[in-house]
């Protein structure tokens, strides 16, 4: 049978995927946000592993919120993703600089 | 002998590979369509793996919700913002070189903690009673001790939809809309001006000969 340790191993090895994707990624605003979901899909695994290895389902309940408020957070962020395109016609972050002095 | 073939352990290899592979070119590949379609696929190879863990419910909602609905929404956006190929030069190299940095960083600091658990042998067995699916125990505990929480969540995603159509809206479209408080408090002077000015006599033709007394 497979070890909690391995699903851990490749939980947090997509988390250091997506962590290194936000640093890659300084182009483009949507692979960065794809980023984000790489890294709560590695959290959420992380859930469903120890709620499966731990015999508790409130893992796999807190699994659910998550999928929720990501689906929340995700359309909010196209949609912010959207103005900023229609303002400034580009959406690489390396061009956000207005704030700088 | 069918029993002497591992079948779940080259199942979970297999998505396990599938998974890192395809997350590795979400972040790695030169265009954000072919980022989008891996992230489907790490969906899916991940999605296998909680069924592995008895986790069909939430496998099957991870599918629905995120390549159903979410990564929809991504390719939508893609598609309407005009990008192009990100070139090979030498500043994408030097982020490169700066991210797998972080990457080993990372996986030193995470060995540091999983390395213990190797040793510790937790019990394996369906807390589940036999007849009861995965999305009933899910559901029995989802609207009873975390019903207020789950309530909570629907709201979130009222305010989310809000929030995503008040800003998407195009305020600069032609509207035709009558403003009816400006109508009822409109005053007489804001339409009409009276101009004051001397009475003018009509003018004469310059073509006409000018008659001189």
């Amino acid at each position: 049978m497979i070890s909690l340790s391995a699903f851990l191993w490749i939980s947090s090895l997509l988390f250091a995927i997506g962590i290194a994707g936000m640093i890659i990624n300084r182009h483009n605003l949507v692979v960065l946000l794809m980023c984000i979901e790489l890294l709560l899909l590695s959290v959420n695994t992380n859930f469903v592993a120890f709620s499966h290895y731990l015999n508790n389902i409130d893992g796999k309940i807190f699994v659910f919120f998550i999928l929720a408020v990501a689906a929340a957070e995700t359309a909010v962020g196209l949609a912010i993703l959207m103005v900023l395109y229609r303002q400034r016609g580009t959406i690489e972050i390396d061009k956000m600089d207005v704030l700088n002095g | 002998m069918l029993n002497a073939f591992p079948t779940t352990l080259v199942v979970f290899y297999a998505f396990a590979a599938l998974l890192i592979a395809s997350a590795f070119m979400v972040i790695l590949s030169r265009h954000p369509v072919q980022s989008a379609l891996y992230l489907v696929l790490a969906f899916f190879a991940s999605a296998a793996l909680w069924i592995m863990m008895q986790a069909e419910f939430l496998g099957l909602i991870l599918i629905l919700v995120y390549v159903g609905a979410v990564m929809t929404l991504f390719l939508f956006v893609v598609m309407t913002i005009p990008m192009h190929t990100i070139p090979i030069d030498k500043t994408r190299l030097l982020y490169i070189g700066y991210g797998s940095l972080v990457l080993v960083l990372f996986l030193g600091v995470m060995a540091k903690i999983i390395h213990p658990l190797n040793h510790i042998v937790f019990q394996l067995n369906n807390f589940q009673a036999p007849g009861i699916s995965g999305a009933t125990a899910i559901g029995e505990s989802l609207y009873t001790t975390y019903v207020f929480p789950f309530e909570i969540a629907g709201f979130l995603l009222l305010v989310a939809i809000i929030a995503a159509i008040s800003l998407s809206w195009k305020t600069d479209r032609r509207k035709i809309i009558n403003d009816v408080s400006a109508q009822v408090n409109v005053k007489a002077k804001d339409r009409l001006k009276i101009v004051k000015m001397k009475a003018e006599k009509p003018q004469q033709d310059s073509t006409e000969p000018v008659q001189h007394d």
